[in-house]
């Protein structure tokens, strides 16, 4: 068990440090480095900037290192939490992201549970009443659900909001309580509003979720076991809640890092369509703007989310199921 | 191998009559895999959907009643027009029509409002003529599918835009650029990752190590944010067609893996199989062995990983075209049109400008019911 975790954490330091790699070079492969983007801004504003201080200014930064220096300082720096300045913020990095994450972090977390919590009774009801009519809907839904992309569910949903009841579904909060100090009528509001991104985020990943859960359950409803627990005169719930579902919920489980990635990789766009003010339309708009300090740092973040919420979910995992313990 | 040799000699003359040969035990393994995908409701309609999609890629200009970028000043931001056959006072009438408009600017709001004119209406016909086009590139015609014959009057299927630009004509024309870049990307996930996947499995060891690690890598980074990153860092002034290439390359990039993993997993598996050594004892070549042998025993897999890597291909484009880091006018794809569409308020005042999305997800449903037939017929030898 203990070799089993170690081995996974390394590994999963490991991938942090490559994603580290990948976005640094991301940030230096965008054309012109922070000092000539400095000395662009300064000339805009009017000032005179002679080649002679761009080069100080490179100097100062570093920037006339060889890339592996830069790369070891950049490192050191992000480890510390320090992901250098942001000219579009004029602000560090780190602090524009910190507002920023716990959003991101909430409704990542949200649409985990709400896939989870609606795709298994679901799964499992097409499972047991196979072909019937209430089968064949989620199986449609769950056709449409992998069909259309996030942007297009969230413009739709957002036009139905606005045109059939008035409330627009933008944000986070309502515009009275967007200052307000924490209460329990802003966290009602903040719930209310996060219904609409995390049906979005969580539609495709519930589609397929149903379409695993019922595959596993129907793999397990023909087991002998099923047949003797029912001879031997169990009531069909309990049976059912007690042998096969139970089983059928470790393949389930085990692709919770892979939901979690299709999460982080949705989020972006969904938070950009619905203005949330998560981490989506803080890196379209750094992006866009070429602040490849932000962008660099984003990247890292959505990556280093998805890869520690796999090794969370692989450890949940192994408690869960001792039979991975073995291999 | 050995139970055949040393199971009993048939003696015929026991029988009376010879057993029945079925017509599924002379049947080739392409031929066995056409009959069970055949069953398969869902995968025929997925594939007809697809080959109306195709006759749309091909003819493009015989369909759509309107040149892509000509602008109709007189109706900017409509609404659908839809043919009828029913007039006002609930009489048949034939040829079908559209009811005529007039603008009118509202006293308020100062928007010009296009409100119904009951005198005039403006007939819809078959064949008629249009624009001067090549259909197929080569034959010179000016003859479309359908479109208003009555002088003065038009007919916008899907509304405009706020261009003045027919919607129904952009979203047919689109269909290329957009189904153009799935395929291609299709295309070059296929070599990537039959080469990487074929590498892979073939030299095994460490070089199998480097390949799997590295798969596992790209499945455990969110890809949208890296495609985001790497699409924005192209050039602003590279000519549209760089783009384009350069937009498709990137999305392939990150698909191959798929494919990667099940080509890897075949090689291993039919490296054991009792054909390949018998085409090594009758002193084949590895490149033959690999091209005439093992690959066309697991083809049908890869294509069932391509049908699913198409759609996925296709969503991204249309994503990153959306957010206006992807395709860029004039190239036409539905993500390009829908980029119109990204503002509350636009949609609020034109709600059709999202119809470009509803044959996204066509055709992304088409190629999932195909993909479910294809893995169902894929191993033709069970039952």
């Amino acid at each position: 068990m203990t070799r089993f975790l170690m081995r996974r954490l390394a590994y999963t330091l490991a991938t942090l440090l490559l994603v580290s790699l990948v976005s640094f070079i991301i940030i230096q492969a965008a054309p012109g480095d922070f000092a000539e983007i400095y000395a662009a801004k300064k000339a805009d504003a009017g000032a005179v900037i002679s080649a002679a201080q761009i080069a100080e200014v490179r100097r100062e930064l570093g920037l006339d290192q060889p890339w592996y220096v830069q790369y070891g300082t950049w490192l050191a720096n992000a480890a510390r939490g320090d992901f250098g300045q942001s000219w579009t913020w004029r602000r560090p990095v780190g602090a524009v992201i910190a507002e920023r994450l716990p959003l991101t972090l909430a409704i990542a977390f949200a649409t985990l549970v709400f896939m989870y919590v609606v795709s298994i009774p679901i799964g499992v009801y097409s499972a047991v009443r196979r072909y019937s009519f209430g089968d064949h809907a989620a199986s449609l839904i769950g056709y449409l659900g992998l069909a259309i992309p996030n942007f297009l569910l969230a413009l739709v949903l957002m036009y139905l909001s606005q045109r059939y009841f008035g409330q627009s579904v933008g944000g986070l909060f309502s515009p009275q309580y967007s200052l307000a100090p924490w209460s329990w009528e802003k966290l009602q509001d903040l719930l209310q509003h996060l219904i609409v991104p995390v049906i979005v985020l969580g539609t495709s990943g519930t589609a397929f979720l149903i379409r695993a859960m019922r595959a596993a359950v129907l793999d397990e409803l023909d087991r002998m076991y099923v047949l003797s627990a029912k001879a031997s005169g169990l009531s069909p719930m309990q049976l059912l809640l007690r042998y096969p579902v139970r089983i059928a919920l470790v393949p389930i489980a085990s692709t919770l890092g892979w939901r979690l990635t299709y999460v982080i990789s949705g989020a972006p766009i969904v938070g950009v369509v619905l203005s949330l003010p998560d981490m989506g339309p803080l890196f379209l708009n750094s992006l866009l703007n070429q602040d490849m300090q932000l962008a660099g740092a984003l990247i890292f973040l959505y990556c280093a989310l998805t890869i520690i919420g796999t090794f969370l979910s692989d450890v949940l995992l192994v408690a869960l199921d001792p039979r991975i313990r073995l291999e | 191998m050995d139970a055949s040799a040393q199971a009993p000699r048939r003696r015929w003359w026991l029988f009376r009559r010879q057993p029945k040969i079925r017509r599924h035990d002379l049947a080739s393994q392409w031929q066995l895999m056409w009959w069970k995908f055949r069953r398969h409701t869902l995968a025929m309609i997925g594939m007809v959907l697809l080959g109306l999609f195709a006759a749309m890629v091909i003819f493009a200009e015989f369909i759509s009643p309107y040149p892509p970028f000509e602008r109709n000043p007189a109706y900017v931001a409509g609404a659908p027009q839809i043919p009828s056959v029913i007039d006002e006072n609930g009489n048949f009438r034939w040829p079908p029509f559209v009811q005529g408009l007039k603008a009118e600017r509202d006293k308020k709001t100062l928007r010009l409002n296009y409100v119904p004119d009951p005198s005039v209406k403006w007939d819809v016909g078959m064949f008629v003529k249009g624009e001067p086009y090549r259909l197929l590139g080569f034959i010179p015609t000016d003859i479309k599918l359908f479109g208003v014959t009555t002088e003065g009057g038009f007919m916008h299927l899907f509304g405009t835009d706020f261009t003045g630009l027919d919607l129904f004509s952009r979203t047919i024309h689109a269909a290329r650029a957009s189904l153009g870049v799935g395929f291609v990307g299709v295309v070059i996930s296929f070599i990537l990752g039959a080469a990487i996947g074929g590498v892979a499995g073939y030299f095994g060891g460490w070089v199998d190590n480097i390949v799997m690690r590295l798969i596992e890598f790209i499945r455990s980074i969110p890809t949208l944010p890296i495609w985001l990153a790497l699409a924005a860092m192209l050039p602003r002034d590279w000519s549209p067609l760089a783009t384009y290439i350069a937009i498709t390359v990137i999305l392939s990039l990150l698909g191959w893996t798929w494919l990667a993993r099940t080509v890897r997993s075949k090689l291993l598996a039919t490296r054991q199989e009792d054909f390949v050594l018998a085409a090594r004892l009758s002193g084949c070549s590895d490149t033959r062995i690999i091209v005439r042998h093992m690959l066309p025993s697991f083809m049908s897999y890869l294509i069932v990983d391509a049908s699913i890597a198409f759609p996925e291909i296709l969503l991204a484009e249309t994503s990153l075209s959306f957010l206006g880091l992807g395709l860029r006018e004039p190239v036409e794809s539905w993500g390009v049109l829908l980029f119109a569409a990204q503002s509350i308020r636009s949609i609020d005042q034109a709600p059709w400008l999202m119809i470009p999305g509803v044959f996204v997800i066509i055709a992304v449903l088409a190629f999932n019911f195909l993909g479910d037939g294809l893995r169902d017929a894929a191993d033709p030898y069970t039952r």
